[in-house]
C-alpha cells in the first residue's frame, strides 16, 4: 500500500518535472522526487543511503542547481521551438524503452522471489564503512581522486578569462 | 506483496520519464536534471536488488553513483555558467557553433 502511494508520488513528480515550463518549479519537483526515493530507501532497509540521498542529492546538488538557475536567470529559456517531429518521436522511443524494460523484468522469474528477512546489519553505517574501507578500498580512493579532478576542473571552468590580466 | 519486480518496474518508469525529458527539453539545465532523475532511478534499482539479495554491494554502488553524479553536476554547471557568459543562453538549439 505504502509502495503504491509512494510510487504514484514519484511518477507524478517526475512527470511534472519534465513537463513544467519554469526551470525553478522543475528543480523543486525534482527535490520532491528525490525525497520520495529516499523514503523508498528507508523501506528497503538502507537508512544510511537514504540520509546521504537527502543530504547530498536533495540538499547540496539541488541547491547548486537552484543557485545556478537563479544566477543565470534561466527560468524560462527554451520552449517548444526546434524540430517539430522531435517531441512525438521522443515520446514513442521513451514508451518503447519503458515497455521493453517492464517486459524484461516481468518475465524474469528471479524478481518474484519473496523478500525474506535481511541479514541484520544490512544498511547501517558501521557495516557500510567497514566494507567500503576493506573490500572496496580501491574504488573508494579513486572516488577521492575523481572529486579532486572535478574540483580543479570547476575552478578552471568558472574563472572569467576576460579578467585574467588584472 | 511487493517484490523486487515492483521496484525494478518503478525504476524503469522513472528512467524512461527522465530519458523522454532529456530528449524533449531544450533548456540545458533541465536536461541536466533529467540526467539526475535517470541516475537516481538506476540507484533505486541497485538498492532494491541489494535488499532482495541480502547483499551490501548494491548500496555501496549507490555511493559511487552519488559521487559521480555530484562531480558531474559541479562540472556541468560550471560549463553552463561559462557558456552563458559568452552566449547569453542555455538553449541547446542555439548552442550549435564551435566558436563564439
Amino acid at each position: 500500500m505504502v509502495f503504491y502511494l509512494l510510487s504514484g508520488i514519484a511518477i507524478a513528480t517526475a512527470l511534472a518535472m519534465v513537463s513544467t515550463r519554469n526551470a525553478v518549479h522543475s528543480a523543486l519537483f525534482l527535490v520532491l522526487n528525490l525525497l520520495t526515493v529516499a523514503v523508498f530507501y528507508l523501506l528497503l532497509s538502507a537508512p544510511f543511503v537514504a540520509m546521504v540521498q537527502i543530504a547530498v542529492y536533495a540538499g547540496a546538488v539541488m541547491v547548486l542547481f537552484l543557485f545556478v538557475i537563479m544566477m543565470l536567470g534561466a527560468e524560462r529559456i527554451g520552449g517548444a521551438a526546434g524540430l517539430r517531429w522531435q517531441s512525438p518521436l521522443a515520446g514513442i522511443f521513451g514508451a518503447a524503452l519503458i515497455i521493453g524494460a517492464l517486459l524484461a523484468f516481468l518475465r524474469a522469474p528471479a524478481g518474484l522471489a519473496p523478500a525474506g528477512s535481511p541479514p541484520a546489519p544490512l544498511g547501517d553505517p558501521p557495516a557500510i564503512g567497514a566494507r567500503l574501507l576493506t573490500t572496496h578500498v580501491l574504488p573508494f580512493e579513486i572516488t577521492s581522486i575523481l572529486l579532486l579532478i572535478a574540483m580543479v576542473g570547476v575552478v578552471v571552468l568558472a574563472r572569467d578569462s576576460r579578467s585574467e590580466g588584472k | 506483496m511487493v517484490t523486487l519486480t515492483h521496484y525494478l518496474a518503478l525504476s524503469a518508469i522513472l528512467f524512461g520519464i527522465g530519458a523522454v525529458g532529456f530528449l524533449i527539453r531544450r533548456n540545458a539545465l533541465i536536461i541536466f536534471m533529467c540526467v539526475e532523475l535517470m541516475l537516481n532511478a538506476a540507484a533505486l534499482a541497485f538498492v532494491a536488488a541489494s535488499r532482495y539479495r541480502g547483499l551490501l554491494e548494491g548500496q555501496l554502488a549507490v555511493f559511487f553513483v552519488l559521487t559521480v553524479a555530484a562531480a558531474e553536476v559541479a562540472v556541468g554547471l560550471a560549463l553552463m555558467v561559462a557558456i552563458f557568459r559568452t552566449k547569453q543562453t542555455t538553449n541547446v538549439d542555439e548552442l550549435s557553433g564551435l566558436r563564439r
